[in-house]
């Protein structure tokens, strides 16, 4: 599926929601799910600056797609990264170059874009977009 | 007693919503609210009299002038300063301590010794240590117990003839304590070393007299007693204030300036260096009118009320620990839940209208002390109700249910 596939997909669940705590809730369950980085990658280089709490990402390219894996020691901030990685995991760094993130707006985590917010989502949209540039250059070389 | 429904009429924001419930302000210790009689103080000074002072001959600056210097006169009296030109107007607690740090550079050398307590917040910590890098003085740390009380015992066995500075906060930002300063600028001072205290905490629960106290250096900011953000006071004895060279340069501080040479203006303005925050100044002389208007022996007390109330509420809900629990504490909590990141708390809360702080509350060392990433920390003001404290309960244990 396409970025912009699995983001419509996403509003769609956020849409069933009355109110902040369905989705909050919501977001605890996929926080709790979140595919583990493995511990060896749980590292100071591996920490986006920018969160009150700690969030590690680590992406891996597989057959010219890049697989982030990511952990935080905050729950809503692993359900923040599992809906991130869900929209741009298994893409191809260009396409996650090129994607939008108005679905953090549409999906009522709006609060959450801010980018002096103590949660760091914009950062952690930045170091995603980052490993893209990163990657992207490697499969053009 | 304090009639807290009236003086909550006072503050214009305790009446907004927040998230559609209303706003319980929890987040006292980080910012205070602002009474409609320091509102107005700020309006009157742009409506009616904004100019620039101890420069012009004409009215307006004149009476600028006057609110200020009158603005001045009342911090001193407030403190019990012996002297008006011991206060010096800063931009908060930051720029004091920068300040006397700066100034200590021509003071100390190499191998001196500066003292910290282990529970002061980086404005606190970070000015000395590049103080330190300067000078090659060494910092060395007073450490706490695990209730977060200084350890008097080793404050004893560090003070010697080479401890040149002792700082510490009169009130832990992150956990409550009060600390016994009047024992530790005593000690000091037997070993020939100065002291700081950083009472930007303790300045909205309790009044410090400086002379009382005896005390070389006293800071605070205004945004904490109800003033608006961006001006606060440093009061220095006279005799470190004439030792102490300035700290910035510009108009102001100034007797007369040639090319080859500039002299200093006396003391205050020597520490003046350009035009001053001087609504804010006249605002800090408004906010401390209000405060001594209720009374802090009122206000200490109420708070102390909804401190034991808190406590007591709070430690009922299973997985609860509060750090700081000091016999001698000011109305701040700092907690988390077992299993509970308090980022995760501290947002649950915030959808529920209730303003707290979470984090480290720029106190790492302290944190560290715990091995804990952060707290949630409920700080308590006069304006604060018994039923707010019933709601903060009812959120935690809300957020409790949703996270665990």
């Amino acid at each position: 599926m396409e970025i912009k596939e699995i983001q419509e997909e996403i509003i769609d669940e956020f849409s069933m929601f009355d109110d902040w705590m369905q989705r909050y809730e919501y977001m605890i369950d996929l926080g709790k799910s979140l595919p583990l980085i493995n511990e060896e990658f749980k590292t100071d280089d591996n920490i986006i600056k920018g969160c009150q709490s700690k969030v590690w990402v680590h992406a891996e390219l597989e057959d010219n797609k890049l697989v982030f894996t990511a952990d935080s020691d905050a729950i809503i901030t692993k359900g923040i990264i599992a809906i991130l990685i869900r929209a741009f995991s298994n893409q191809k760094p260009q396409d996650i170059l090129d994607a939008d993130t108005h679905f953090i707006d549409e999906i009522g985590l709006k609060e959450h874009l801010s980018p002096t917010r103590a949660n760091g989502l914009v950062s952690m949209i930045k170091q995603l977009k980052l490993y893209a540039v990163a990657y992207q250059t490697q499969i053009e070389d | 007693m304090l009639d807290i429904k009236k003086i909550r009429e006072d503050f214009p924001i305790l009446k907004r919503q927040v998230n559609g419930k209303p706003l319980v302000y929890l987040d006292n210790a980080a910012t205070s609210q602002t009474p409609q009689q320091v509102i107005d103080a700020i309006v009157d000074y742009y409506q009616n009299y904004n100019a620039n002072i101890h420069r012009g001959v004409h009215t307006l600056s004149q009476e600028a002038t006057d609110k200020y210097e009158q603005a001045r006169l009342k911090i001193q009296k407030h403190f019990n300063a012996a002297n008006s030109y011991e206060i010096i107007f800063t931009s908060g607690t930051t720029h004091s301590i920068n300040l006397v740090a700066n100034g200590f550079s021509a003071l100390i050398k190499k191998g001196d010794e500066v003292l910290v307590s282990a529970m002061e917040h980086h404005s606190n910590i970070v000015p000395w240590q590049m103080l330190c890098e300067r000078t090659g003085a060494i910092l060395k740390v007073i450490p706490m117990n695990q209730e977060g009380e200084l350890r008097m015992d080793v404050y004893d066995e560090l003070l010697n003839d080479k401890t040149k500075l002792v700082f510490c906060n009169h009130i832990s930002n992150a956990l409550g304590t009060i600390n016994p300063i009047e024992e530790i600028i005593e000690k000091a001072h037997k070993v020939g070393a100065a002291v700081l205290i950083d009472g930007a905490q303790a300045a909205p629960h309790l009044v410090a007299d400086v002379q009382a106290l005896d005390v070389d250096f006293y800071t605070c900011s205004a945004h904490k007693i109800c003033g608006p953000t961006g001006v606060g006071m440093l009061y220095g004895k006279e005799d470190w204030l004439n030792k102490l060279p300035p700290y910035q340069g510009g108009g102001e501080m100034i007797a007369e300036v040639t090319f080859e040479k500039t002299t200093y203006a006396d003391l205050p303005h020597k520490f003046e260096a350009g035009t001053p925050n001087i609504c804010g100044g006249i605002a800090f002389g408004a906010a401390l009118d209000y405060m001594n208007a209720i009374g802090f022996e009122e206000i200490a007390k109420y708070e102390h009320e909804l401190l034991e109330y808190a406590t007591q509420e709070l430690l009922k809900i299973e997985g609860l620990k509060i750090y700081g629990t000091a016999k001698n504490k000011t109305s701040v909590i700092s907690f988390n839940i077992e299993g509970i990141h308090p980022y995760d708390m501290g947002s649950i809360l915030d959808k529920l209208g209730i303003a707290v702080r979470t984090g480290h509350h720029c106190a790492q060392p302290i944190m560290d002390f715990f091995k804990i990433p952060g707290t949630v920390r409920a700080s308590f003001a006069f304006y604060n109700t018994i039923e707010e404290v019933d709601i903060l309960i009812a959120g935690v244990i809300k957020a409790k249910s949703m996270l665990l």
